[in-house]
C-alpha cells in the first residue's frame, strides 16, 4: 500500500508544523499557488508505521551478507553516525564563519592529511560528493593541467574494457573522447594494444588497480612509463582502494590523480544510493587545480581556502564544502582504525576473498582467472552452468536472495560471460563466508535436479521477477489519485 | 581487531584452505617495490569511548548560534522521527537498489517521493535526487543543451546564486556551453526584462528562472516564462521546496509552464550540518524524460501479477551507456531523499504550508523591525519570501562581528559577489524563530548600528 492511500482528507500532525497561524503577509496573489501539493494526510503514527514497514522490504549490511564486487558493502560502524548527529555539528551554518566551526574544520583538514598519507598523494581536495563527482574533478583536473601548458591537442581518454561506466562517462563530461583499451587473457591490460593507442592525442589513462576483474595489474609501472612518456597523465580509479589500504600507495605506483570512495573504503553507509563522498588526490604538479574549497591551516587555525588562495583551480563542485556529514563520518572511521587498523582493512578484506574463492571452487564453480590471486573480489564465470543446465548468472543471483544472501554483482564486468562478481569485505567472519558457500553449493544441486526452481527464483522476497521492460515501455512514475467515486 | 571478526584460528584455517603460508603471501603479485610501509601519519587507533570525547569536544567548541543565514541552506525544524526511521540499518546500510526484489523498501519510497516532487513542482516526471542543487542545476544546463540540439548558450540571470553559477561553470565549462549573465533591475531586485532585449535573435538552449531569487525576492516568472517560449527558448527553473507549499509551482508559470525544474532538497527534513550531504532535485516534461540525468523509479507488476517497483529508464544510465550516458552520475544522495520523503509525510500539504506561511512571517516581521533602525534600510522594492536585502550605512563585516559577539550570526554579507549594492547584508527568518529571537536581533542590530551613528564628542568633531 502506498502512503497516499492511507491518507484521509483533514487528518493532521499538528505537533508538527508551526502553532501560530501566520500572518497573510505580503505576497501578491499572482506568485500564490492555487491548489495544494499531493502530499498524504496522515497521522505521525501512519507515517511512522509506514516507513518503518518499508525499511523491513530491504536487504542491508545490518540484515544480510552483500557480497556486491566493486561496492565494498562492509559494516558501517554506528559510532561513526552517532558523532556526526552532534547536535552543533547538525546545527552549523555552511556559510557561517570559520571561526564557528573549528571543531568541524579540525577533523577536515585531518581528514585530508590522512587520505594524502594512505594514497601517497601531495594534497587532496575533500569536495566531490561521489565517486564519479571525483572523477569528474579528476579528469577535469588533467584537462586545466594540458590547457596551462598550452597543450590542447589531446582530446582523447583511454579506459580498460573492463573499467566502470562512470570512467567512459566522466571522459566524455570533460569535453574527452573515450576509447576502450582491450584486457589480455590473464585480466591485465593488453601493453601491445596499451602502445598502439597512446601518443600526443592521449590526454590520460583511467585506470583501476585492482582491476574491476578482482586482480593487481601487475606491470602497472610499466603502464604509467608508456603513459607518461606521450605527455599523458595517469588516472587511480579507488573504487578499489579497500583492496590495498595500507599496503601500497596509488601514488607510489605512478597515478597522477585519484579519487577515493568514503563510502566504500572508508565505511560511510550506501544509504539505499548515497549519499556518498570522493575525495581527490593529486601529485604535485596537478595540485593548483583542485576543485574548491580545500581546507587550510595556519597555527592553530583552519579556514575553509577559496578562489583568491587557489586561482587556477578547476572551481566549485558544490554549493558548499561538498557531503560533510559523510566526511565526518569517514574521519571518525579513520580514528578508530587507526595506521595498523588501515593495514588490516585490505589484509583481512584479501584473505576473506581468496578463502571464498578456494572454497567456492573446492564446491565446483569455475573462476574467471583461476591462475591469479584475488584481490578483495574475484570473479566466478558460470557459462559452463549456463551451458549445461540453462541456469545463468542472474538466477544464481535471484536464487540467493532466497537463501537469505543479497547477491553478489553480476554481468559485470562485461567482459566475462555469465559472471558474479563478488567481494566479500573484511568485516565478513569465517562463519558466514562458509553460509555463503554452502548456499552456493545448493543452488549448484538445484540447477541440476530442479532447475525451474531457480529460474523462477527469487520466491520469498516481497515481489518475485518484476517485468522491467514492461515498466519501461508503460512509464508509470508517479501515483494519480483514482477518479472520484460515483455513487 | 576493530570491525574483524577473525580469530587466531580462523586465520590459520583459511589460510590452510587457501593454501597460504601467510597474509603477506596473498599479496606476491604486488611487485615488492610498490608495498608500502603503510600510513605513518594516521595517528593510533581511538576506542569509541576516546573518539566519542573527542568529537564531543570539538561540537561544544562550535557551539550554538541564533541563525539568521539562508543563501541557499534553510534551518527548519525537522520532526524527531525523521532521523530515527531514515537511520534505520535497512534504509542506511543498503545499496542502491538494482537488485529490485531485494530493495522494494527503497524503491516504493522513491515512488512516493517521486510522486510528491512531481506534484509540489507540477511537473509530469521527477528523478530520485542528484547530488545538491548547484550541480542539479548544471545537469539541468547539460540537459537543455542536448535537448535543444543547436544552441550551446545558456541565459543564467545574476539573481541566481553566486557559488550555484561557480559550480554550473565547473561542470559545462569542457563541452563548450556559453552561460551569458542577465542582470538585474537594481529598484526591484529581480531579472531585468529589458536585459533579455539584447539577447533576442541569438540561438538560445534555455532561460534559468530562480524563484525566489537569491536576493529572496520574487521573480516576475510569466513575463520572463512569456519571453522564452515566445523565443523557442526552455526554461530552467530553480526553486526552493518549501515556499513551494505557498508560491505558484514552475509547472504553471505563464502560459505553459517551466520545462525543467531543479532546486536543492535540503530543506525538506535535511539539517544545515556545515554544507552536506544534502540532495539535489530535478523534474520536467514528459517529453524530456530520456534526457534526464539520475535514477527514475517506476511502478511494475512481478511474475504472479503483484504491483512493486524497480529503477528503469536505465539506458540512460552509465553503467548502461557508458560514453553516451545522460551523465557520469552513479551514487548519490538516496538517504536523503528518505528523510524528504517521511519529513513530506509527516507534514501533509496543510503543515508545509503552514511552515511556508509561518518563514514568510517573520522574515516579514524581522524585515519591519530591522528596516525601523536608523541607518538599516530594504535594498529591494519587490515582494520577498522569507529572505531580504538590507543596505546598511556602516560596512558590513564589523556589525556582523559584532553581532556573533552576541551569538546571532545576522546573515550573509554580499560584499563580494554583489560590490555594486555597497554595503549589502542578506538575512532569511524562518519558522524556527520565535517573536523574542527577532526582537533579540533587532535589538542587537540597533544598539550596534546605532552606537556607530551616535554622534561623535565634540571634541573629535572638529577634526572632520
Amino acid at each position: 500500500m502506498l502512503i497516499f492511500e492511507l491518507a484521509r482528507p483533514g487528518r493532521r500532525n499538528p505537533s508538527q508544523a508551526p502553532a501560530a497561524a501566520a500572518k497573510a503577509g505580503a505576497i501578491p496573489e499572482k506568485f500564490l499557488r492555487a491548489t495544494p501539493p499531493l502530499l498524504p494526510e496522515v497521522s505521525e503514527l501512519d507515517a511512522v508505521r509506514h516507513y518503518t514497514s518499508l525499511s523491513q522490504k530491504n536487504f542491508s549490511i545490518d540484515t544480510h551478507f552483500y557480497p556486491l564486487g566493486s561496492c565494498t558493502m562492509k559494516y558501517n560502524p554506528r559510532a561513526c553516525n552517532a558523532a556526526a548527529m552532534l547536535p552543533q555539528f547538525l546545527a552549523r551554518h555552511p556559510a557561517a564563519p570559520d571561526d564557528t566551526g573549528q571543531g568541524f574544520l579540525a577533523c577536515m583538514f585531518e581528514l585530508q592529511e590522512m587520505l594524502k598519507d594512505v594514497t601517497g598523494m601531495a594534497a587532496v581536495s575533500l569536495a566531490p560528493m561521489a565517486g564519479a563527482q571525483g572523477e569528474f574533478a579528476g579528469v577535469a583536473m588533467i584537462r586545466a593541467y594540458h590547457d596551462s601548458r598550452g597543450d590542447s591537442a589531446r582530446r582523447e581518454i583511454l579506459v580498460p574494457d573492463a573499467a566502470h561506466g562512470t570512467n567512459p562517462a566522466t571522459a566524455v563530461m570533460c569535453g574527452y573522447a573515450a576509447r576502450e583499451i582491450p584486457t589480455d587473457t590473464e585480466g591485465n591490460v593488453d601493453l601491445v594494444a596499451l602502445t598502439a593507442a597512446v601518443g600526443p592525442h592521449t590526454a590520460g589513462l583511467m585506470l583501476t588497480n585492482p582491476s574491476t576483474l578482482g586482480v593487481f595489474e601487475k606491470r602497472i609501472l610499466e603502464i604509467a612509463e608508456i603513459v607518461h612518456q606521450t605527455g599523458g597523465l595517469l588516472y587511480y580509479d579507488g573504487a578499489n582502494l579497500n583492496a590495498i589500504l595500507g599496503r601500497v600507495k596509488p601514488g607510489d605506483m605512478g597515478f597522477d590523480a585519484i579519487h577515493i570512495n568514503l563510502h566504500k573504503t572508508f565505511s560511510t553507509p550506501h544509504g539505499g544510493g548515497g549519499p556518498g563522498a570522493g575525495p581527490v588526490g593529486v601529485s604535485a604538479r596537478l595540485a593548483p587545480f583542485l576543485p574548491l574549497p580545500l581546507v587550510g591551516q595556519h597555527k592553530d587555525e583552519y579556514r575553509l581556502l577559496n578562489e583568491r588562495d587557489l586561482p587556477l583551480s578547476i572551481g566549485r563542485l558544490a554549493a558548499h564544502i561538498g557531503n560533510a556529514g559523510v566526511l565526518l563520518r569517514a574521519y571518525v572511521y579513520a580514528r578508530l582504525l587507526g595506521a595498523e587498523g588501515m593495514r588490516r582493512v585490505a589484509d583481512f578484506a584479501t584473505l576473506n576473498a581468496n578463502y571464498l574463492m578456494a572454497e567456492l571452487k573446492r564446491a565446483g564453480f569455475d573462476l574467471a582467472y583461476p591462475r591469479r590471486r584475488a584481490s578483495h573480489e574475484f570473479i566466478v564465470t558460470l557459462k559452463r552452468l549456463k551451458d549445461e543446465t540453462g541456469i545463468a548468472a542472474m538466477d544464481v543471483a535471484k536464487r540467493l536472495l532466497d537463501k537469505g544472501f543479497h547477491a553478489p554483482t553480476s554481468y559485470f564486468p562485461l567482459l566475462v560471460p555469465e559472471c558474479l562478481l563478488i567481494e566479500p569485505t573484511e568485516t565478513e567472519s569465517r562463519q558466514t563466508l562458509d553460509a555463503f558457500v554452502a548456499a552456493m553449493k545448493e543452488i549448484l544441486e538445484e540447477a541440476r535436479a530442479n532447475p525451474q526452481l531457480v529460474k523462477t527464483a527469487p520466491h520469498t522476497t516481497p515481489v518475485r521477477r518484476l517485468d522491467e521492460v514492461k515498466a519501461a515501455r508503460e512509464l508509470d512514475l508517479a501515483w494519480k489519485p483514482p477518479p472520484p467515486h460515483r455513487s | 581487531m576493530p570491525f574483524i571478526p577473525h580469530t587466531e584460528e580462523d586465520i590459520r584455517a583459511m589460510l590452510q584452505s587457501i593454501g597460504a603460508e601467510s597474509i603477506d603471501q596473498l599479496f606476491d603479485e604486488i611487485p615488492p617495490a610498490l608495498r608500502s610501509s603503510g600510513a605513518t601519519r594516521v595517528p593510533p587507533a581511538m576506542t569509541e569511548m576516546e573518539i566519542t570525547r573527542l568529537m564531543r569536544s570539538r561540537a561544544e567548541r562550535d557551539g550554538t548560534y541564533l541563525n539568521f543565514i539562508g543563501a541557499g541552506a534553510y534551518e527548519h525544524h525537522i520532526p524527531a522521527a525523521v532521523w530515527q526511521i531514515t537511520t534505520r540499518g535497512e534504509f542506511y546500510s543498503s545499496y542502491t537498489p538494482y537488485q529490485a526484489e531485494a530493495s522494494q523498501g527503497t524503491l516504493q519510497l522513491l515512488y512516493e517521493y517521486q510522486t510528491m516532487m512531481a506534484s509540489l513542482l507540477a511537473l509530469d516526471v521527477t528523478n530520485a535526487s542528484l547530488y545538491d542543487g548547484a550541480s542539479a542545476l548544471g545537469e539541468a544546463v547539460l540537459m537543455a543543451v542536448r535537448a535543444h540540439r543547436s544552441a550551446q548558450r545558456v541565459l543564467m540571470p545574476r539573481t541566481v546564486h553566486p557559488t550555484w553559477r561557480r559550480v554550473v561553470r565547473t561542470i559545462v565549462r569542457n563541452q563548450g556551453i556559453v552561460l551569458s549573465e542577465v542582470d538585474y533591475d537594481p529598484a526591484a531586485g529581480h531579472t531585468a526584462q529589458d536585459a533579455l532585449a539584447a539577447f533576442e535573435g541569438q540561438d538560445i538552449a534555455a532561460l534559468v528562472i530562480p524563484q525566489p531569487n537569491f536576493f529572496g525576492v520574487l521573480e516576475p516568472v510569466d513575463e520572463l516564462v512569456a519571453w522564452a517560449h515566445a523565443h523557442h527558448i526552455l526554461v530552467i527553473a530553480v526553486v526552493n521546496p518549501v515556499a513551494l507549499a505557498l508560491l505558484r509551482p514552475p509547472g504553471e508559470w505563464g502560459s505553459d509552464g517551466a520545462d525543467i525544474a531543479v532546486g536543492d532538497g535540503q530543506p525538506l527534513g535535511v539539517p544545515l550540518a556545515s554544507g552536506g550531504p544534502y540532495f539535489g532535485f530535478m523534474a520536467c516534461r514528459k517529453h524530456l524524460v530520456r534526457q534526464m540525468p539520475g535514477r527514475i523509479v517506476g511502478a511494475a507488476r512481478d511474475v504472479d501479477g503483484r504491483p512493486g517497483y524497480t529503477l528503469t529508464l536505465q539506458a540512460r544510465e552509465q553503467h548502461i551507456r557508458r560514453s553516451k550516458a545522460t551523465s557520469n552520475i552513479c551514487t548519490n544522495q538516496g538517504l536523503l531523499v528518505v528523510a524528504a520523503t517521511i519529513h513530506m509525510a509527516l507534514l501533509g500539504p496543510a503543515g508545509l504550508a503552514g511552515v511556508a506561511r509561518a518563514c514568510h512571517s517573520n522574515a516579514f516581521d524581522l524585515l519591519a523591525h530591522l528596516t525601523a533602525i536608523e541607518g538599516v534600510e530594504r535594498m529591494f522594492s519587490a515582494p520577498v519570501f522569507h529572505e531580504f536585502v538590507l543596505r546598511l550605512k556602516t560596512p558590513v563585516a564589523p556589525v556582523l562581528h559584532a553581532l556573533k559577539a552576541q551569538g546571532i550570526l545576522g546573515g550573509l554579507s554580499l560584499t563580494h559577489d554583489y560590490p555594486e549594492l555597497g554595503q549589502a547584508l542578506l538575512v532569511c527568518a524562518t519558522e524556527t524563530k520565535s517573536e523574542e529571537d527577532l526582537k533579540h536581533y533587532s535589538d542587537n542590530m540597533a544598539r550596534i548600528v546605532g552606537k556607530r551613528f551616535r554622534p561623535a564628542p565634540c571634541a573629535l568633531k572638529t577634526k572632520s
